[in-house]
């Protein structure tokens, strides 16, 4: 029988009160820190959260979908004077005025697929093409177990491929989760319109549960209990906050394809987004200061607004670092300007995604540089990014 | 050659072959089907004694090796379920399904339970393709069908065991016979054809101990029969055994159940309300044939209307869930899901409401409620580890049947999960 066998017989039949006093016991910081890593589904328009209103070319690049100058009705809370932050983030707003929020401009993983089925699988494989695996597992490998029997967590219905490999990871989803987001029905609704038995049979059934032809539209809200990422995120951070909790945790939220009409769209899905990201915040309690999180979607979306109103598949967008271990309330961002544009329709990223994981896994989880190209096979070019986190 | 597997079959399997030839592919399945293993009726029938024996009650003394009910239900439909699942010769297990419906043993009658499987593979299975006769002579004789429509227990009332012991007629299985199996509700029959024909199969019975016999546990109860000849649809039927046979066997080839049976053929492979040309060359391969099965099911695949405009039959539960695991390329290991998923849709495994089976008719499964019932098990199904690419299931699947707003829905959706959860929750998926 070697070590850890018995390690991990001894930890199997411990009772709760011997493991928390394991917890309790003097540990190293990266023991005791928290990760969370949020997949926005769909690609966020990027440009939409986080306004570069400084640059000459916005406006005119943006057009209807550039929001007024900070101070202005409507406008964008601003970020230090050159980006601004979309106001239905007001919550993330107040997280960077103290020094929280990090928010992450013209960033891109190493793919230039347009497809989101391609750019999700390779954004959470970390790698050009999709594993088997995913990369936040594979960093499980070296993490410290410090007696915590799953020290990995999906919070939803199902486990992303971001989680899953060779370590087990536990999964949690508060009642109600995991239903089918209120755009996809909307566009079900529309393909069944043109069959005569069908159509208004499911229409009825989705009326039934609280969809109107309102909802679908997007003009009232969904019925309660449906704010899935809310609950997660909440549910997340109480989790993560016990002392046996765990130390790592994914969970996505979609919504964010705005092909059309996305003014409307991208307002109730930040606003979402705003309120579940402070409910982990206020769910971790005081873990909330050993917490990083890294907000992460697969690409940005067209500089230029399409004939419907909306944005097309793009290349750099944005992420967010936050979490009271973060150093934030600035932006992190090598910006390329509007003038220029990749492939002359999107944002040119400057940065690799890649980096931005590494750094954190590095710097916050305090990770072995093995691990790390463990986590992203053929990252070299990509390498961590340094000063994610306060000193 | 996606017609084919949509409506004929049970829907491709991703990863299956794509055959170069139709016709020549579902015609090749037309032979008969693999043997479907199973306990022996003996077993199946031991359960249902110590079940009635109150032998499965906490403390009583259960002999060694009876099995009980539910234990022999689930495995059965295990096995049904993961050889639906991987079925290479669907077109034969469809037809399988069209005539177990047909001549229905539902679980809903609690003694059935253990015996609705081996009532699907002894009496259902094997005349497929062989003659219609053959089958409702077997079906009618299983203690399935017995156990289902009482006809175990009917006696007649001047029989030996009428006079003594004050038992009498029982003709629920005579009706339904009538009925449902053959001539169909305006065959032309009377309450007394009804009345005769009960009487004419007075004495078919379930063997017990010493006098059970394997293959179908069928015996012959003189002393229950009904004595002397009786008549039924203005013919004359013998005393006996034999006089029952005879009539099952003039039942089966009488021209109004080759009306009937076509009837529902190609309602089932054409459309709800069946065109009367395709009824009619159905009808005339059957009375030519003397209700061959294998030339009939040619006969169908060689209708011009069932490759007329495709999906115009919606799936019912059973076959909706089939199509959406095979369309996954789903294994084995998704025989429980199969059998959950079907239960919670409606449709559960050999649970017909009545002998009459179930619905064949798009109206009776399209509510509100059974729809988004599809909808949330396909989104669970979407969630889940190693789904495959719903790009590549929508072109295995439908391919051009798809409509054009559904392709792009799928090519543009959000994520895999959502692409996926827009096709099979299409409504061109919900058709065949």
């Amino acid at each position: 029988m070697n070590r850890r066998t018995l390690l991990g017989l001894t930890g199997g039949l411990a009772l709760g009160g011997s493991r928390l006093a394991l917890a309790q016991a003097p540990t190293a910081r990266a023991a005791d820190a928290r990760f969370v890593v949020v997949l926005l589904r769909g690609a966020l328009d990027g440009l939409s959260a986080v306004q570069p209103y400084a640059d000459p070319a916005f406006i005119a690049r943006r057009g209807p979908l550039a929001l007024p100058q900070p101070g202005q009705e409507g406008g964008v809370l601003d970020l230090g004077g050159r980006f601004g932050l979309h106001p239905a983030l007001r919550r993330l707003h107040a997280m960077f005025a103290a020094g929280q929020a990090l928010p992450v401009h013209a960033v891109a993983g190493p793919y230039r697929s347009r497809s989101h089925f391609d750019a999700q699988d390779m954004l959470e494989s970390g790698a050009e093409l999709r594993l088997s695996s995913g990369w936040l597992n594979r960093a499980l490998t070296a993490l410290p177990s410090g007696g915590i029997s799953r020290a990995g967590l999906a919070v939803g219905v199902d486990v992303p491929l971001l989680l899953r490999g060779p370590i087990r990871v536990g999964s949690y989803a508060p009642a109600g989760a995991g239903q089918v987001e209120t755009g996809t029905l909307a566009q079900l609704a529309r393909l069944h319109q043109a069959d005569p038995l069908l159509g208004p049979a499911f229409i009825e059934g989705l009326r039934a549960r609280g969809f109107s032809g309102a909802v679908l539209a997007g003009a009232a809200p969904p019925p309660g209990n449906r704010n899935g990422f809310i609950a997660l995120a909440s549910a997340a951070g109480r989790l993560m906050a016990a002392a046996d909790g765990p130390r790592v945790a994914a969970m996505e939220m979609g919504g964010w394809d705005t092909h059309a009409g996305q003014v409307p769209r991208l307002q109730g899905a930040l606003g979402e987004l705003d309120t579940g990201l402070d409910a982990l915040r206020e769910g971790l309690g005081e873990a909330w200061a050993r917490t990083a999180v890294l907000v992460a979607t697969e690409f940005g979306r067209t500089v230029r607004i399409n004939g419907t109103g909306g944005t097309d598949h793009g290349t750099g967008g944005v992420a967010f670092v936050l979490g009271g271990a973060v150093a934030g309330g600035r932006v992190l961002a090598d910006w390329p300007g509007l003038s220029d544009l990749y492939e002359n329709r999107d944002l040119t990223p400057t940065l690799d995604l890649r980096s931005l994981a590494k750094g954190l896994l590095r710097d916050h989880l305090r990770l072995p540089t093995a691990t790390l190209a463990q986590a992203f096979p053929g990252s070299d070019a990509a390498p961590a990014q340094a000063g994610l986190l306060r000193a | 050659m996606r017609i084919a597997a949509i409506r004929f079959g049970l829907g491709h399997r991703l990863g299956a072959a794509v055959p170069a030839e139709a016709c020549d592919w579902l015609t090749a399945q037309i032979q008969p089907l693999p043997e479907a293993p199973g306990p022996s009726l003996a077993d199946c029938m031991a359960s249902i004694r110590a079940q009635r024996a109150n032998g499965f009650a906490p403390g009583a003394t259960l002999q060694e090796g009876v099995r009980r009910p539910g234990e022999i239900a689930r495995d059965e439909g295990l096995a049904w379920a993961r050889r639906m699942i991987a079925t290479e010769a669907p077109f034969a297990e469809r037809m399988a399904e069209f005539w177990s419906n047909h001549l229905t043993v539902s679980r809903r009658r609690g003694q059935t339970v253990p015996v609705s499987g081996a009532y699907h593979r002894q009496a259902i299975r094997p005349h497929v393709f062989g003659r219609f006769e053959d089958m409702l002579l077997a079906s009618a004789r299983h203690p399935g069908m017995m156990l289902y429509l009482d006809n175990g227990g009917s006696s007649g009332p001047n029989s030996q065991a009428g006079q003594r012991n004050n038992r009498g007629l029982n003709e629920n299985f005579a009706r339904e016979l009538l009925e449902l199996h053959t001539v169909g509700v305006r065959g032309g029959y009377s309450q007394a054809d009804v009345t005769s024909l009960a009487l004419i199969l007075t004495g078919w019975s379930i063997g017990r101990g010493a006098e059970f016999s394997e293959p179908d546990g069928f015996m012959f109860r003189p002393r229950a029969h009904e004595p002397g000849p009786k008549t039924l649809l203005g013919r004359e039927f013998l005393e006996g055994e034999e006089g029952g046979i005879a009539a099952i066997r003039f039942l089966a080839n009488h021209p109004r159940t080759h009306e009937f049976l076509a009837t529902k053929l190609v309602r089932h492979f054409v459309a709800d309300e069946p065109p009367a040309g395709a009824v009619r060359r159905v009808a005339t391969k059957l009375a030519e044939t003397g209700s061959d099965l294998a030339a009939t099911a040619r006969a169908l695949v060689a209708l011009p209307e069932a490759w007329g405009p495709p999906l115009t039959k919606l799936r019912a539960p059973q076959d909706f869930a089939l199509a959406v695991l095979r369309g996954m390329g789903a294994r084995d290991e998704a025989a429980p899901a199969l059998l959950g998923a079907i239960a919670n849709m409606a449709q559960p495994l050999w649970t017909a409401s009545g002998p009459n089976g179930w619905p064949d008719m798009a109206g009776e499964w399209a509510s509100p409620e059974q729809l988004m019932r599809r909808l949330d098990w396909v989104n669970q199904l979407a969630g889940r580890a190693g789904a495959p690419d719903a790009r590549d299931v929508a072109e295995a699947t439908l391919g051009p049947l798809l409509s054009g707003e559904t392709t792009n829905a799928v090519r543009r959706a959000g994520s895999a999960r959502e692409a996926m959860v827009l096709l099979l929750a299409s409504p061109e998926f919900q058709r065949r």
